[in-house]
């Protein structure tokens, strides 16, 4: 089994290299594009964790993303702390609100645990819009200028230059994804595969299941939180669509799409559906209809996904 | 000396009293038999001591401590693994996968892992089998790999439920060879409906009817027990 480990490594580390590679042959547009596609695609693969190698569908991760990205934004914007603090605020926001609502969501399973996951999320969304006055709700608000400038010593990086943006967001999807592989590999990956396909056996070979969920449960809170707070930093708005429900949905699709369960699934979905997406809000602004149509498709034809059905039929290899 | 000892263990399920006031007790190193005719109670017993069903009412002590709290999985660290009367295996891995999930907790580095997992699959004769996946085993043989993920736990107590269900009689000699091989080092308590495997591998037997324990014995003295015969035949 482990035979694949090297070519799998090897796989990763290109994907990196071209998605570095592609920034010197991007149009602007598409550099941009990119930018933000990498964060959301972090996004996905900490989505990827839970739903991918642990079995658990959660329709409420948009509360995660929201607390990494109202973490960073609101502590940047009000309290007047540095980018890289803000940062790292949102990533514990995410960790942390993921851990509260685990302690309860958990107690639940299958069905049970996609309502209560949602009510919390929704409890979240409406929090942001009540409290209006501090988060400016729907309308949003973006981030000072001087906020998103960061020096270490004689390093300064300027987040609203594009370059740094990029690298910056490719170095985020990196770590995510190098984390994702690695945890994958690990013992304690194989525990959650365990509880994926059975878990009532898994706790007769001694594991207690309940705290393997809460801790990917948690590791999924704090990727999410680490990409809402990139995206806030990142590109400097901060609002409460984020927390809606359709940042819920939009994971889960990019999963599925990708192929559940495979660790570079979450990019090709994010990829392929940014840009479906784009294209057709060129024609219509009915997108989220395609959103629905797509999750629907996937699901009744295409469950394995992109790499899921690769790795079926090609490569068993694949992480 | 004593490893388990259960006393006046109840469970209803509703008004029926699968297990009924059980006083039972376990040697270090037996190899024990647990038999009676269906809905007895023999699987909810087991299910009792290895922490998969609460009991209504009574004790358990292992290795001389209460765990009659001890969730399942905590009893399985102690040192009691219960191998699945339905095989349970993880269909979607590799039978590597499977033991090194079982075998992991104990096992420090890779390379040990990988060792531990080989000598584990040689044991149970799937030496061939490492990268196949546990789903598209033969029937005999997910059996086989489901003992041998109660192995990877090294279990002081090995409970089996009904292991020869569906083998075939080669099988049946291999895996009751393995058996003899295994109470070396650990208590077997197994649960089987094959008197020839139960007369041929248990050193005690104990008949349960109604919920209740009806006989204990030597092997002879329960082939013997005119009671043991009425509760099998009918009077």
């Amino acid at each position: 089994m482990r035979s694949g480990t090297g070519r799998a490594l090897l796989l990763h580390l290109a994907v990196l290299a071209v998605l570095f590679g592609l920034q010197f042959v991007l149009p602007d547009y598409h550099h941009r594009s990119f930018a933000r596609i990498l964060v959301l695609a972090s996004y996905a693969v900490g989505y990827n964790l839970l739903l991918g190698y642990t079995g658990l569908l959660s329709l409420g991760h948009a509360m995660l993303f929201a607390a990494g990205l109202y973490g960073a934004g609101l502590a940047v914007q009000h309290l007047a702390i540095d980018a890289a603090s803000g940062f790292v605020l949102g990533i514990l926001s995410g960790l942390a609100l993921a851990l509260v609502v685990g302690l309860v969501a958990l107690r639940t399973s299958g069905v049970a645990f996609m309502i209560v996951t949602l009510m919390f999320s929704q409890a979240a969304f409406l929090t942001t819009l009540y409290f209006s006055a501090v988060t400016r709700g729907d309308e949003g608000f973006t981030l000072p200028a001087a906020a998103r400038q960061y020096a270490i010593g004689d390093l300064f990086f300027d987040l609203t230059d594009p370059g740094t943006r990029y690298n910056l967001a490719l170095l985020l999807f990196g770590a995510c994804l190098m984390a994702s592989f690695a945890l994958v590999r690990s013992p304690m990956g194989r525990v959650l595969v365990a509880i994926r396909e059975n878990e009532p056996r898994t706790v007769m070979l001694g594991y207690h299941t309940f705290r393997y969920k809460l801790l990917a449960l948690a590791a999924s809170g704090a990727i999410s939180g680490a990409a809402g707070a990139a995206y806030a930093l990142l590109f400097s708005y901060v609002g409460s669509t984020f927390a809606s429900i359709q940042y819920s949905i939009l994971p889960l699709l990019w999963v599925l799409l990708g192929g559940v369960g495979t660790t570079l699934g979450p990019l090709i979905g994010t990829l392929l559906m940014f840009y479906l997406i784009d294209t057709i809000s060129g024609y219509t602004s009915a997108y989220l209809l395609v959103v629905g149509l797509a999750l629907v498709l996937l699901v009744l034809l295409f469950p394995k996904g992109i790499l899921g059905t690769v790795r079926a039929k090609a490569a068993p290899w694949l992480p | 000396m004593t490893l388990l000892a259960t006393h006046g263990l109840v469970r209803h399920f509703g008004g029926v009293k699968a297990v009924d006031g059980v006083d039972f007790a376990l040697d270090r190193g037996e190899i024990r038999a647990i038999i009676g005719p269906n809905g007895a109670g023999k699987t909810t017993l087991v299910g009792i001591i290895c922490g998969r069903i609460e009991p209504s009412a009574g004790r358990i002590r292992f290795e001389e401590r209460d765990i009659t709290g001890l969730s399942a999985w905590r009893r399985v660290q102690r040192g009691i693994a219960y191998t699945f009367q339905i095989t349970s295996v993880f269909a979607g891995l590799t039978c590597f996968d499977n033991l090194a999930l079982a075998a992991q907790r104990g096992v420090h580095g890779h390379r040990a892992l990988e060792k531990e997992v080989a000598r584990l699959l040689g044991r149970v004769g799937l030496a061939d089998s490492a990268n196949s996946q546990a789903g598209v085993l033969p029937y005999g043989h997910q059996r086989l790999l489901e003992v041998a993920l109660g192995l990877a736990l090294k279990p002081k107590l090995l409970i089996l439920d009904e292991p020869t269900q569906g083998l075939s009689d080669a099988e049946i000699d291999h895996f009751c060879a393995l058996i003899r091989e295994v109470a070396a080092e650990a208590t077997v308590l197994l649960i089987e409906h094959n008197m020839a495997v139960v007369m041929e591998l248990a050193q005690r037997i104990t008949v349960m009817d109604n919920g209740r324990i009806l006989a204990e014995g030597a092997p002879e003295e329960i082939r013997a027990n005119a009671q043991v015969q009425e509760a099998y035949l009918g009077p």
